[in-house]
């Protein structure tokens, strides 16, 4: 790893805003915030992809992979992050590198792909993604972006986040701190009203940002930049100019609001869209910081008309539902923000929260498991694929709301499933989202399949009940 | 006949190909009881895990030795060791399969050495098969990295001298053959009397079953015993160019014969299958092969109104491009544009008039240029197909936006017509629905025109007549 990208990982550690880091001894701080991988044992990304999936957002710019097939080949286009726009960030781009590359250096090929990029695409912007092959032999990315920069006259933006460089999440934070390296501050915006806000680490997966865009407009609050949900490139180099920072859901990219509070000193808050009771706080929250620095007294009071309205709104739908919902447990293995906040709009809708795992929470997601549901006793801190299968399969749940990755342990044990991370394609934000995933389950709970699922088949034996369907 | 080309672009954009370690890993995990290890960095693997999840809708094992950039500097055989011990202990294997990537490779590690040391070091792990292929991500594509595989795994396994089994058959299938279509290649087998061995054997891995228990491997395939003895079989049946080498490999080692199909999707294809099993059971066809030859027989009659003449672009692996561009050639279809991912003797032999070794905005290029009716990749030519409008029928992995790809079957009689029904299809469907501006007059004509009594005038133009009009016509 160069010395440079360890200076930049040693910079994302140090993380003021972040409670845990805080808390750390120097010496502890330093070690940073990763957990060491168990080799034959590990699941999830790495740091390439992390970086990838912050950034990808953008949808006007060409994102460029540097390295082989695989980085770029195995996961292009892959997600659900949507745009009102520009499909230039779906666009496969990668330098897809062969053997002769890897003994001479790779950086002629990546400086073509760039002139064929710039030339044919003409997007506003090119970001080079380094990967673990090019980072290994030595290709200098930063130097041929600087180059390709002055040569082409569009901004090269070098994302210095190789694979072995570690997990998905310190990926999330280096994509970010070339943002802040590169871009954020470069162009200043045509105009600026005090209405003004950044939302940093909102994905936008399957247009959930546009479930809470019309409550902002109603309201005469102007998203000045995503980062990088449905992002635009010009937006994200003039979103210095916003007043006030929203940070969404988990850290992934904090390093972005604490230094763009400690360059233009704009103020932020960490903020979810994930259940009602968030979003109102959410909105509450935008506009004090915004008021604080300028804006229209009167934004407050009209916020709070906004909220009231829109609440009852919600929960009179989601009441719709108790009838048909009431004693149906549900097993939700998540991590971090969603671990509690969508416990009350399910509890709301007269589901039972029979677990909720805390194995990716920080320990203030555990006080609101507490608050919310009263005791400890459905935390759940490391649910196995086999303790998840016997759960369900002993019908101690009856449906299990979680990411991809374990879906099969649902459908294998013959139980109801829905995804609830980031590949699904229902949009889950806002009060409009609340609604939709009470509606989703109310769906997945009552499908007929089930009944038929179960079923034995005419050869098994009629004395075995199943334990499912008792 | 076709000639082949590689793309000069230095930029791959919109890639076709994925890498040689994940084609490795997908032939492992067609092992019974097998873990499959990525050697890499974690990422690798993560992405070929979440690749093969969507397109199987499937729990993937895949395990990586999770390399950072210390192990990666000073050597992987620390995290290799231990994986396999951790692997080993969690999952209980009976085989665990060690597929490098270009990380690794880069640096250089000696896995088979490593291998030995880790034996040695820890008797307790000889219970378990150690299995390694040497993939560069920066080499080749999915299929050459399933060709690896399969070849090494039969250059270890196979006992030299096993007790010869009369009515037993090798099968060596590519990595463009489904869980379906092993099925139906088995049942065809079975019904000579014969008694196949796949390896691999995705059909009992990856086939979408629900498993009495939950594993942490592999959930079927093919068996240590049987790799061990395969070399007491007949003969072996290589399915795929692909497959040449392995099957080369295992007559060298245990000395059993092989013919090679270089497809068998297409009528003559299949009666190439089926002569070959005639001949080795010395057993007649069954009734039920019959009566689906001839089924076959009408749905090419039936369908080939709707292949004639249309302009198909297509982009697959060698020897998937091989095995469906051949038989839409037999249906009357032009190939308009033919892009595939890796060198291979057949693509020479292609029904086109050329070849390009590229990505899918080769693809999109050539497809637009050839005035392409329909687009034939797999799912990530959806960006492609919404762009020219045009309708896209999905081929090969990943087909993340698709149900049910364990069971397509395009091989065999059945499978053949299955194969043509849903392009057939899909072709109907293209046929365009005009409104009332398909046809408009020329600026001339209306000029000409702007009387009163246009009215009157029968304003449709003559077009050409499909071939079923004509039919009428004659016949009326």
């Amino acid at each position: 790893m160069s010395s440079s990208l360890n200076a930049r990982i040693a910079q994302v550690f140090d993380e003021p805003g972040c409670d845990v880091n805080r808390a750390k001894g120097d010496k502890a701080r330093k070690t940073g915030c990763t957990r060491q991988l168990t080799p034959g044992a590990a699941a999830g990304g790495c740091a390439f992809d992390g970086a990838k999936i912050a950034l990808q957002p953008i949808v006007d710019v060409a994102h460029l992979v540097h390295g082989p097939i695989a980085c770029e080949g195995n996961s292009w286009d892959n997600r659900q992050s949507a745009s009102s726009g520009p499909q230039t960030y779906r666009t496969g781009f990668t330098t897809d590198i062969d053997e002769l590359d890897v003994v001479y250096g790779g950086e002629k090929r990546l400086f073509r792909a760039i002139r064929e990029i710039a030339e044919r695409v003409k997007p506003p912007a090119i970001f080079v993604y380094q990967t673990c092959v090019t980072a290994m032999i030595g290709d200098d990315v930063e130097a041929v972006c600087k180059r390709a920069s002055e040569k082409f006259g569009l901004p090269v933006i070098p994302v210095d986040a190789p694979g072995f460089a570690g997990p998905k999440n310190l990926g999330n934070k280096l994509g970010a701190e070339a943002l802040l390296d590169h871009v954020i501050g470069t162009i200043e915006p045509p105009t600026a009203t005090p209405y003004d806000i950044n939302i940093i680490g909102e994905y936008n997966l399957s247009g959930e940002l546009w479930q809470v865009k019309p409550l902002l407009d109603a309201l005469g609050i102007r998203i000045r930049s995503c980062i990088c949900g449905d992002g635009r490139y010009r937006e994200i180099a003039g979103a210095h100019r916003a007043r006030a920072n929203m940070v969404v859901c988990s850290k992934s990219m904090i390093n972005v609001a604490t230094r763009m509070q400690q360059r233009w000193g704009i103020p932020y808050f960490e903020g979810s869209f994930y259940g009602i009771g968030d979003m109102s706080a959410t909105l509450r929250e935008i506009a004090r910081l915004l008021v604080e620095r300028g804006a229209d007294a009167a934004l407050q009071d009209r916020t709070e008309a906004l909220v009231a309205c829109e609440e009852q709104r919600a929960w009179e739908r989601i009441r719709a539902y108790r009838e048909r919902l009431a004693g149906q447990r549900v097993l939700l293995v998540t991590g971090g923000v969603k671990s509690w906040s969508v416990v009350s709009a399910l509890q709301e809708a007269g589901l039972e929260v029979v677990g909720t795992s805390v194995k990716k929470s920080t320990d203030e997601d555990k006080q609101r498991i507490l608050e919310i549901m009263g005791d400890d006793a459905h935390m759940i801190d490391d649910l196995s694929p086999r303790e998840m299968y016997a759960m369900l399969r002993d019908a101690r749940a009856d449906i299990m709301l979680s990411g991809g990755r374990s879906q099969f342990v649902a459908l294998k044990a013959r139980m109801p499933w829905m995804d609830i991370n980031q590949e699904r394609h229902h949009a889950f934000a806002g009060y409009e989202g609340m609604v939709t995933l009470i509606a989703e389950i109310d769906r997945a709970l009552f499908n007929p399949v089930w009944r038929e699922v179960r079923r034995p088949a005419p050869w098994e034996a009629a004395a075995q009940p199943d334990p499912v369907a008792a | 006949m076709a000639l082949v080309t590689e793309s000069k672009k230095a930029c791959t954009v919109n890639p076709l190909k994925m890498s040689q370690p994940l084609g490795a890993a997908y032939a492992f995990m067609g092992l019974e009881a097998c873990m499959p290890l990525m050697h890499g960095s974690q990422g690798c693997t993560s992405f070929g895990v979440v690749l093969l999840v969507r397109h199987f809708k499937e729990a993937i094992p895949l395990q990586t030795t999770a390399m950072n950039e210390t192990t990666t500097v000073l050597g992987g055989f620390d995290n290799l060791e231990k994986a396999i011990l951790n692997i080993r202990t969690r999952a209980r294997p009976r085989v665990i399969a060690v597929c490098s990537t270009g990380l690794t490779e880069t640096k250089g590690d000696d896995v088979q050495g490593h291998f030995a040391l880790v034996r040695q070091r820890h008797p307790e792990v000889l219970d378990t098969e150690l299995v390694y292929v040497s993939t560069p991500d920066y080499q080749g594509a999915f299929q050459d990295g399933w060709a690896r595989a399969v070849t090494a795994l039969v250059a270890q396994i196979p006992a030299p001298h096993s007790p010869r089994r009369e009515q037993a058959v090798n099968v060596l299938p590519g990595s463009h053959l489904t869980p379906g279509d092993l099925e139906e290649i088995g049942e065809i087998i079975e019904a000579f009397g014969l008694e196949p061995t796949f390896v691999p054997d995705v059909s009992g891995s990856l086939d979408g079953h629900i498993p009495d228990a939950w594993l942490g491997t592999t959930l079927g395939g093919s068996s240590l015993e049987a790799m061990r003895a395969l070399g007491g079989a007949r003969h072996t049946l290589a399915i795929g160019e692909q497959m040449r080498q392995a099957a080369a490999t295992l007559q060298t080692r245990c000395g059993v014969p092989y013919t090679l199909f270089d497809r068998l999707t297409g009528l003559d294809a299949t009666d190439a299958l089926v002569r070959e099993l005639m001949r080795l059971s010395g057993r007649p066809a069954p009734a039920r092969l019959r009566r689906q030859r001839s089924q076959l027989v009408d749905a090419m009659l039936d369908g080939h109104f709707h292949f004639g003449h249309v302009k198909i672009a297509l982009a697959a692996e060698p020897d998937l491009l091989w095995a469906a561009g051949s038989f839409l050639a037999e249906m009357g279809a032009e190939l308009g544009a033919c892009v595939t991912t890796t060198a291979s003797p057949l693509l020479e032999r292609m029904p086109a008039g050329e070849v390009v070794i590229g990505d899918l905005e080769d693809f999109e290029r050539l497809a637009q240029a050839g005035g392409c009716d329909m687009l034939m990749t797999h799912s990530h030519g959806r960006q492609a197909a919404e762009r020219l409008g045009k309708p896209l029928y999905r081929l090969g992995i990943p087909s993340f936006d698709r149900i049910g790809n364990a069971h397509r079957c395009m091989v065999g009689y059945r499978g053949t017509r299955r194969f043509l029904d849903e392009v057939g299809n899909l072709l109907i469907d293209r046929i365009p629905r005009h409104g009332p501006d398909a046809w408009p007059l020329p600026a001339a004509s209306l000029a000409a025109a702007q009387a009163p009594a246009a009215a009157d005038v029968d304003a449709r133009i003559a077009r050409r007549q499909r071939p079923d009009e004509e039919l009428a016509a004659a016949s009326a």
